[in-house]
C-alpha cells in the first residue's frame, strides 16, 4: 500500500521541533503553489512501518551479494559509521571558524594526504560530491590549463567506446567535442586507432583502467606517451580503482587528472544514488586549477582552507560548504583502519575473487567475453550462447536471480558485448557466496532449457513481479494522483 | 535471421540507406539494429537543414538497454526527419525498413553512396559479428 493510500485528513505525527512559519514575501506571486503539495498525512507509526517495509523490500549489502559490476558493492564497515557519527563531527555547523574546526579539518588533511600517496598524484580536492562530478571537475581543469597557455584549438576529448556514459557526458558539460576510440578484440585500446585519432586537437583522453570490459590495459605507456606527445592530457576515471589499490598508481601511469569514487573504493555508502563523493588528483602543471576548498596546513600547524584568494585559477566550488563531510570522513576513517598493507590486500582480495568466480563459472560452461585474459576485479559472460538455444535472454536471467536472493549483476553494459553481465564480488565476499551463486546460476541456465517460461516471468517471490519497463520509459508519469472516483 | 532487403545499402554500424533517385536519401536502422536494442523508448531526430559528414552522430535511438548514436551514412544536407517517431518510437521495432524511416538527406556527394555495403555484403558482416 502507498504511503498516500493511508492518508486521512488532519492525522499528524508528533511535531519534533516547534513549528515555524517562514516569510515568503519576497517568492514571486507566479512561483508560488495555487494549491497545497498533496502530502500524505499519516501518524509517526505509519512513517515507521512504510519505510521500515520500503527497506525489508530492498536488496542491499547488509542483507544480498550484491556483484554489480563497476560499482563496487562492497561492504561498508560498521566502525567507519560509527566513528564518523561521533557528536563533535555530527554537531559541526558547516560554517564554523578554522578555529573550531581544527579535529575535522585535521582527518580531511590526511585523506587528502592518503588519496595523493596510494594514486600517485600531487595534489588532491576532496571538494567533488560524486564521481560524476569528480569527472567533471577533471575536464574542466584540462580546459583551464590549455586555456591557459592560450592553447583554445584543443576541443576533441578522446573516449573509448567502451567508457561509462557518464565519460561523453562530462566532456560534453565541459565544452569539448567527444571523439570515440574503438575497443580491440583482446579488450585493450586500438592504439592504430588512437594514434591516427591524436593532434592538435586533443585535449585529453578518458580512460578507466582496468576497463570497463573488466581487463588491464596493457598500452597504457605507449597511450600515455601518445597523447602526451601530441600535446594532450590523460583523465583517469577513478571507477576501476578497486582492482589496482595499492599496487599500480594512476600517477605512476602517466595520468594528469583522475577522480576516486569513495562510494566504491573507499567503502562509504552507496546510499540510494548518493550521498557520494568524488575527490580529484591532479599532476603538478595542473594543481592551480584544483576546485575549491582545499585543506592546508600552515607553518604554524594549524590547519587552514584555501578558496578563492588563495587559488584564483581554481575552476571554482563544486558544492556548497566543503563536499559530502559524512562521506569524506567515512573514507577517512576507511584508510587509517586499512593503512598501506591492508589498501594492498583490497585489491588482492578483489581480483582474486574476480578471478575464481571466472573461472568457476567458464568451467560451468558459460562463454566469457575475454576468455583469453586474466579477469581485474571484475569480468564478463555474455550469454549470447544461451539467448539464442533457449530464447531466454540476459535480463530473463538477471530477473531470475533475484529470485535466488542476489541483487543482479550489471546487466547489457559495457554495449559493446552483446547479453552481457557484468559481475564484481569484491574482495569482501567469503569463497561460499561465490560458490553459492555459481550454483544459482547454473540451476538457472537448467530451468531456461528445461521450463523457460519460469525463468521469463521471473522475479516470482519478490513483492512485485516483472516491471514493464517499457511502458514505464515511454509514458513516465511519477507523481501520485488519487485513484478515479476516489478524490 | 533478420531482414535485409536486398534494394538497400547498409553501413558498419547497421543504418540502411535507400535511394530515392533524386540526389535524396532515406535513412533509418536495421532490422538487426532494431531487434539488438529491444523495444526504443526515444528518439531524438536530427534538426533539419543541419549539414552533416560522413560519420558524424546525428540521431540517437534509445531502449531500455542503451542509448545508441545513429551516424550519417553519407554527407549531406538533412530534408527531413520522420516527426512521427515522436510519440510513437516502437515504429521502428515494428517497421525499421518502413514506416519507421528517421531522416533524409540532400547528398552532397553522391558518389559516396558507391562506398555503402549492399546486403550481401551487410548479411556477412551480421554473419562475421555472430
Amino acid at each position: 500500500m502507498l504511503i498516500h493510500e493511508q492518508s486521512r485528513p488532519g492525522r499528524r505525527a508528533t511535531a519534533q521541533a516547534p513549528l515555524e512559519t517562514a516569510d515568503h514575501g519576497d517568492l514571486p506571486q507566479a512561483l508560488r503553489r495555487k494549491q497545497r503539495a498533496a502530502l500524505p498525512e499519516v501518524s509517526e507509526l505509519q512513517a515507521v512501518r512504510h519505510y521500515t517495509r520500503l527497506s525489508q523490500q530492498n536488496f542491499s549489502i547488509d542483507t544480498h551479494f550484491y556483484p554489480l559490476g563497476s560499482c563496487t558493492m562492497k561492504y561498508n564497515p560498521r566502525a567507519c559509521n560509527s566513528l564518523a557519527s561521533l557528536p563533535g563531527f555530527l554537531a559541526r555547523h558547516p560554517a564554523a571558524p578554522e578555529s573550531h574546526s581544527q579535529g575535522i579539518m585535521a582527518c580531511l588533511h590526511e585523506l587528502q594526504d592518503m588519496l595523493k600517496s596510494v594514486t600517485g598524484m600531487h595534489a588532491v580536492s576532496l571538494a567533488p560530491a560524486a564521481g560524476a562530478q569528480g569527472e567533471l571537475a577533471g575536464v574542466m581543469m584540462i580546459r583551464a590549463y590549455h586555456d591557459a597557455r592560450g592553447d583554445h584549438e584543443r576541443r576533441e576529448m578522446l573516449v573509448p567506446d567502451a567508457a561509462h556514459g557518464t565519460n561523453p557526458a562530462s566532456a560534453i558539460m565541459a565544452g569539448f567535442k567527444v571523439r570515440e576510440v574503438p575497443t580491440g578484440s583482446n579488450g585493450d585500446v586500438d592504439i592504430a586507432a588512437l594514434r591516427d585519432a591524436v593532434g592538435p586537437q586533443t585535449a585529453g583522453i578518458m580512460l578507466t583502467n582496468p576497463s570497463t570490459v573488466g581487463v588491464f590495459d596493457r598500452s597504457i605507456q605507449a597511450i600515455a606517451k601518445s597523447v602526451h606527445e601530441a600535446g594532450g592530457l590523460l583523465y583517469y576515471d577513478g571507477a576501476n580503482l578497486n582492482a589496482i589499490l595499492g599496487k599500480v598508481r594512476p600517477g605512476d601511469m602517466g595520468f594528469d587528472v583522475i577522480h576516486m569514487n569513495l562510494h566504491k573504493t573507499f567503502s562509504t555508502p552507496h546510499g540510494g544514488g548518493g550521498p557520494g563523493a568524488g575527490p580529484v588528483g591532479v599532476s603538478k602543471r595542473l594543481e592551480p586549477y584544483l576546485p575549491i576548498p582545499l585543506v592546508t596546513q600552515g607553518d604554524d600547524e594549524r590547519y587552514h582552507w584555501l578558496d578563492e584568494d588563495d587559488r584564483p585559477e581554481s575552476i571554482g566550488r563544486m558544492t556548497a560548504f566543503g563536499g559530502n563531510m559524512g562521506i569524506l570522513l567515512r573514507a577517512y576513517i576507511y584508510a587509517r583502519m586499512l593503512g598501506a598493507e591492508g589498501m594492498r590486500r583490497v585489491s588482492e582480495f578483489a581480483t582474486l575473487n574476480a578471478n575464481y568466480l571466472q573461472a568457476r563459472l567458464r568451467d560451468a560452461g558459460f562463454q566469457l567475453a575475454y576468455p583469453e585474459r586474466r579477469a581485474s576485479h571484475e569480468f564478463i559472460i555474455t550469454l549470447k550462447k544461451e539467448a539464442k538455444a533457449f530464447d531466454v535472454n540476459t535480463m530473463d536471467f538477471a530477473k531470475r536471480l533475484l529470485d535466488y536472493g542476489y541483487h543482479a549483476p550489471t546487466t547489457y553494459f559495457p554495449l559493446l558485448v552483446p547479453e552481457c553481465l557484468l559481475i564484481e564480488p569484491t574482495e569482501t565476499e567469503p569463497k561460499e557466496a561465490l560458490d553459492g551463486f555459481v550454483e544459482s546460476m547454473n540451476k538457472i541456465r537448467a530451468e531456461a532449457e528445461n521450463d523457460p517460461e519460469t525463468v521469463k516471468q521471473a522475479p516470482h517471490s519478490l513483492p512485485l513481479r516483472r516491471l514493464d519497463d517499457v511502458r514505464a520509459a515511454r509514458q513516465l508519469d511519477v507523481a501520485w494522483k488519487p485513484a478515479e472516483g476516489t478524490a | 535471421m533478420s531482414s535485409i532487403p536486398t534494394e538497400l545499402k547498409y553501413t558498419e554500424s547497421h543504418e540502411w540507406v535507400k535511394d530515392n533517385g533524386d540526389g535524396t536519401v532515406t535513412v533509418g536502422i536495421t532490422d538487426h539494429a532494431q531487434e539488438a536494442l529491444g523495444d526504443l523508448v526515444f528518439v531524438e531526430l536530427p534538426e533539419i537543414g543541419k549539414q552533416l559528414a560522413v560519420k558524424d552522430a546525428c540521431a540517437v535511438v534509445e531502449s531500455v538497454k542503451a542509448a545508441s548514436d545513429i551516424y550519417s551514412p553519407l554527407a549531406g544536407e538533412v530534408t527531413a526527419a520522420n516527426e512521427a517517431l515522436d510519440g510513437a518510437p516502437e515504429t521502428i521495432n515494428d517497421d525499421a525498413y518502413g514506416d519507421g524511416w528517421i531522416f533524409q538527406l540532400k547528398l552532397s556527394e553522391p558518389s559516396q553512396l558507391d562506398n555503402l555495403m549492399d546486403a550481401g555484403g551487410y548479411e556477412q558482416l551480421l554473419a562475421d559479428e555472430d
